[in-house]
């Protein structure tokens, strides 16, 4: 297969996360934050480069929000390219991790960081639409494409 | 105000409960979801409780399902690609005709008030009308394929043979059959929503339709046959649609089902932030520019989307199911 982005910008990874004594005390609330769905998706792997989607610069800390008390994650990525074809792939990829590690009463929403993708639009709308989402995740072919991406090396 | 009491839960599905459908005598509902099972719920002591369990008709998730106006089919939809027909000729329900055609998942199945036809809509982008024969033979009478995106749902109207079907291409389209060839085609599109339309019902009379989309509003259309006496234009001889009511700011996500209650005129609403909401149409409204105000709303109704609420005949439960596994029976009280 010919890679569509054959030279694409690789960036630093962020440090290990510092566990401070108060995290390591069970009687301490601990509750989810930015910096812990990070760590839950950046290392999920590109589907055309042996290249984390940190080290591409698809997903930023920055660009994650979490509401604890309304139960919201919302994660934006920003495609390598703005005709990325694997866009939705790579939405999808981040969606199926957090709904496998994030507690149930999570409402995820995963989209294209505004402006850095042609068919912005169409692919939030798809990644939003759970009934598609949970067709393609019982297809057999592309949920092991998925999991191939989440696998961390 | 009425109110809205949680009368049971029921937790008997695997994962997410897609749909809920109540038999037409109102004492028995059957329930489907990713599990790829049917149950079938009925009342002991009071009690409502899982009697039946239809396995085996489908290979992936159980979308919907839907039960003729005699109550002695089940007609269920999968993301299969197909649609299965459950009759209790033999004594209990079992499946014995397999309706195939769609390229991918079935996402909504539906029956005329007659029972003579029956109504399926796909991923696929189109409609179909089945017509149901002699010794249950069905026959495809029309493929449909007016919409050009993903079709989330088709309903019949309560008491003619005009379908409605509801799209992620943002509109709703009714098609009926042209009496001059027997052709099925489209007679109006019905566009406002500014993103998926994901349900849609009709209500007693059939002259008013209620739509839920995921642009978080509910809107409420009036039919205008031609001649009517508002003077509303409608061209050649068909009825035109106009969205008579916007209901906004009460849903605060995706809006996935809705259900006209025929005997009380209540609406419920299904919604992606786990909240049921019961609207009811404000004395002396003006019906060309209606009222609707909320008369219930239950926060956390689950635990997670709600995804389907239904009316019973009589009125008086509602049942809703959710992504959490979970079906609810509540009462409903003025």
């Amino acid at each position: 297969m010919e890679l569509e982005n054959v030279n694409p910008n690789v960036y630093n990874k962020v440090n290990e996360r510092l566990i401070t004594a108060e995290e390591q005390d069970d009687n301490v609330v601990d509750e989810i934050d930015t910096r812990e769905v990070f760590d839950l998706i950046r290392g999920i792997n590109d589907p055309e480069h042996p290249l984390s989607l940190e080290e591409l610069h698809v997903l930023e800390e920055s660009l994650i929000e979490v509401d604890n008390d309304r139960n919201l994650v919302r994660v934006l990525y920003t495609p390598t390219i703005p005709h990325c074809s694997m866009a939705t792939l790579i939405g999808l990829s981040i969606h199926v991790k957090l709904l496998r590690c994030l507690p149930g009463r999570f409402k995820v929403t995963v989209e294209i960081n505004p402006g850095t993708h042609a068919s912005e639009h169409s692919v939030n709308k798809q990644l939003a639409d759970k009934e598609r989402v949970a067709a393609a995740l019982e297809n057999r072919h592309l949920i092991k494409v998925i999991n191939q991406c989440i696998v961390s090396n | 105000m009425g109110k809205l009491e949680l009368n049971q839960t029921l937790g008997k599905h695997t994962g997410r409960v897609w749909n809920v459908a109540w038999h037409p005598k109102g004492e028995v509902f059957a329930s489907c979801g990713e599990d790829k099972t049917i149950r079938l719920w009925s009342k002991e002591f009071g009690k409502w409780s899982n009697k039946v369990i239809l396995a085996d008709g489908h290979k992936r998730t159980i979308r919907e399902i839907a039960w003729s106006p005699c109550g002695n089919y089940i007609a269920s939809a999968s993301f299969d690609a197909t649609t299965s027909i459950w009759d209790k000729k033999s004594g209990q329900f079992e499946c014995n005709t397999t309706l195939e055609g769609h390229e991918n998942e079935v996402k909504s199945v539906a029956w005329s008030q007659s029972g003579q036809l029956l109504a399926t809509c796909s991923r696929d982008k189109s409609v179909w009308v089945w017509d149901v024969a002699e010794e249950d033979e069905y026959e495809c009478a029309a493929v449909l394929n007016a919409h050009s995106q993903d079709v989330k749902k088709v309903t019949f109207h309560p008491n003619k043979n005009l379908l409605a079907s509801a799209s992620y291409d943002n509109t709703v389209k009714i098609f009926k059959e042209d009496p001059s060839d027997n052709d099925w085609i489209c007679v109006s599109t019905l566009s406002s929503h500014e993103s998926t339309v994901w349900s849609l019902a009709f209500d007693k009379t059939g002259s008013r339709l209620a739509t839920c989309s995921d642009d978080k509003t509910v809107k409420i259309w009036q039919e205008y046959a031609a001649g009517n006496k508002e003077g509303i234009p409608t061209g050649d001889e068909e009825s035109v649609w106009k969205c008579v009511c916007t209901l906004s700011g009460y849903h605060t996500r995706t809006v996935y089902d809705i259900s006209w209650c025929r005997k009380t005129g209540l609406i419920a609403t299904a919604c992606g932030d786990d909240v049921i909401r019961v609207f009811k149409e404000e004395e002396n409204s003006d019906p060309n520019a209606p009222n609707f105000a909320m008369v219930t709303c239950i926060e956390k109704s689950h635990q997670q989307d709600v995804n389907c609420v239904a009316w019973s005949p009589n009125g008086d439960i509602l049942i809703s199911c959710s992504d959490d596994g979970e079906i609810k029976v509540w009462k409903y009280t003025e």
